[in-house]
């Protein structure tokens, strides 16, 4: 299936979406790498707000190329980083914020997908590399947070409009789409070393 | 005479053109696997990277936001006469085109972590030297190697009797447990000899030998052939969704081993190939797989 989503984004509109769906995402993107996840997670186990209430809004895993324009900064490429890095951290964020759809590529672990099954969220991947295709769908910067974390680790704010494909990896009802294709993947292996592929 | 200060601007074109358009030979291949492929998930990732690249180019903006680490080989005659300098002219080249382009600054202190923020710093950017006897000329291929494709390369070192086999079993090893991460349909490059060192170098060195070039030595030409369908047929494909495209391309360079070892190693790049070559050649300049920065004025 394939589904156009709007920020902030609904429990019931996210709970539909399967594995395999393709997803185009209009409105309010937030960014965050290592760095951004480590401080966001601080503020939030002392009782802190973060910058911007992430609510039904869509985390990104990426570290933009950059450059200041005239009228503030202008994203030059935004293609998204590893996710399985933030693991550790998505869990919880994703408990604590209400953040609906988390972007990244290579798929994340079963506490990502525990979460998304318990609070109603997803992940999904955007192609990896295609950095100057995602700059293309930013219609603005709205504003930048924690730049003392570095360009690549700020958190970015971003208006989006048509970004995507986004292909869902982790379903709400818990499917994780890397775990079943390693499996596989592993078959396929087993199968190229005893069918005579390799003789040893 | 082409002076320093002319190269300098050249190189700093060379790595433009690296980062912001692919090598023709690699587009081509990116359009047959999506023209070959018929996984439904794949073939949307492969259009989603043929409107990147295209997007890029016409843009002036890198292909990907991780334009990685500033990897030089240079073909240099021995007696071209800027031997000496070329190394401090790559050097402050890769710190303009940084600024310019811009790149995104990748060179991070093995220690502190601290980032120089201009892509230069110890041994970075990497140089790799070859020189010719009797000739003149140089040529200077960029390679712009991004941190995610560095998952599918690494180095073993093996009993003989583990054979062509073993070998090709560890690469496909390394491969398998890369997966997505290393942002596939990849490019490979394979090194077999007797030592660690040899086997990782000779794997770069296959890596740029051009997309579907085939070892000259038969039996390596088919290996490249067997491993590349190997590989395609562990079914990770495109960014890890499924299908037949896992690998664009497989190429092989050997060496004689010692009695006692075989090594081999593995260099891969991501779809995003990105390298680029030019020739010096007395005060001529010439771009050979971006040749229409040969039109620009660049010098």
């Amino acid at each position: 299936m394939e589904y156009r989503l709007r920020t902030p984004i609904g429990e019931q509109e996210i709970r539909r979406l399967r594995v395999g769906d393709l997803v185009i995402v209009d409105g309010l993107v937030v960014t965050m790498r290592d760095a951004g996840h480590r401080r966001a997670i601080e503020h939030l186990r002392s009782g802190g707000r973060l910058p911007i209430d992430f609510s039904g809004l869509v985390l990104y895993h990426m570290g933009p190329v950059v450059r200041r324009a005239e009228s503030g900064w202008e994203i030059v490429a935004a293609g998204p980083t590893t996710s399985a890095r933030l693991e550790a951290y998505e869990p919880e964020l994703i408990e604590r914020t209400g953040i609906r759809l988390i972007v990244g590529k290579g798929g994340m672990g079963a506490r990502t997908a525990e979460a998304c099954m318990r609070f109603g969220a997803a992940y999904a991947i955007y192609p990896g590399g295609a950095g100057a295709l995602a700059a293309n769908a930013i219609e603005s910067v709205e504003r930048v947070e924690w730049l003392d974390l570095g360009i690549p680790e700020a958190m970015w704010v971003l208006r989006v409009r048509g970004f995507g494909p986004l292909m869902i990896a982790i379903d709400p009802s818990g499917r994780n789409f890397y775990d079943e294709r390693r499996r596989e993947v592993e078959e396929n292996m087993r199968r190229i070393l005893e069918g005579g592929g390799l003789r040893r | 005479m082409l002076a320093e200060d002319g190269i300098r601007r050249c190189v700093v074109e060379l790595i433009r053109a690296a980062a912001t358009h692919l090598p023709e030979d690699v587009k081509a291949s990116l359009r047959r696997a999506h023209e070959l492929e018929e996984n439904p998930l794949a073939r949307r990732m492969l259009s989603a990277i043929l409107e990147n690249v295209e997007l890029a180019e016409e843009r002036g903006r890198p292909i990907c936001q991780d334009t990685g680490i500033v990897m030089f080989s240079v073909k240099a005659g021995e007696k071209f006469p800027f031997l000496g300098k070329l190394p401090g002219i790559l050097r402050m080249a890769v710190a303009e085109a940084t600024r310019k382009i811009p790149l995104r600054p990748n060179a991070m202190d093995i220690v502190t972590g601290i980032n120089t923020g201009d892509n230069t710093g110890d041994y970075i950017p990497w140089i790799d030297w070859e020189i010719m006897p009797g000739e003149d000329y140089a040529e200077i291929t960029v390679l712009l190697k991004g941190g995610g494709s560095e998952a599918a390369g690494g180095v073993a070192v093996m009993a003989p009797s583990a054979g062509i086999e073993g070998a090709s079993r560890f690469v496909l090893e390394v491969i398998k447990e890369a997966g997505p991460r290393a942002c596939p349909p990849l490019v490979i490059g394979i090194g077999l000899g007797g030592t660690a060192y040899a086997a990782i170098c000779l794997a770069k060195r296959a890596l740029l030998r051009g997309m579907g070039s085939r070892n000259p030595r038969r039996e390596l030409a088919l290996l490249e052939e067997k491993i590349l369908e190997m590989v395609n047929g562990l079914g990770w494909g495109v960014h890890g969704v499924g299908g037949i495209t896992t690998a664009l391309d497989v190429r092989i360079e050997a060496s004689h081993r010692h009695p006692a070892s075989l090594a081999v190693g593995v260099v891969s790049s991501c779809w995003a190939f990105r390298y680029s070559t030019m020739r010096i050649s007395g005060d001529k300049v010439e771009f050979l797989t971006h040749e229409f920065l040969n039109d620009l004025e660049v010098r």
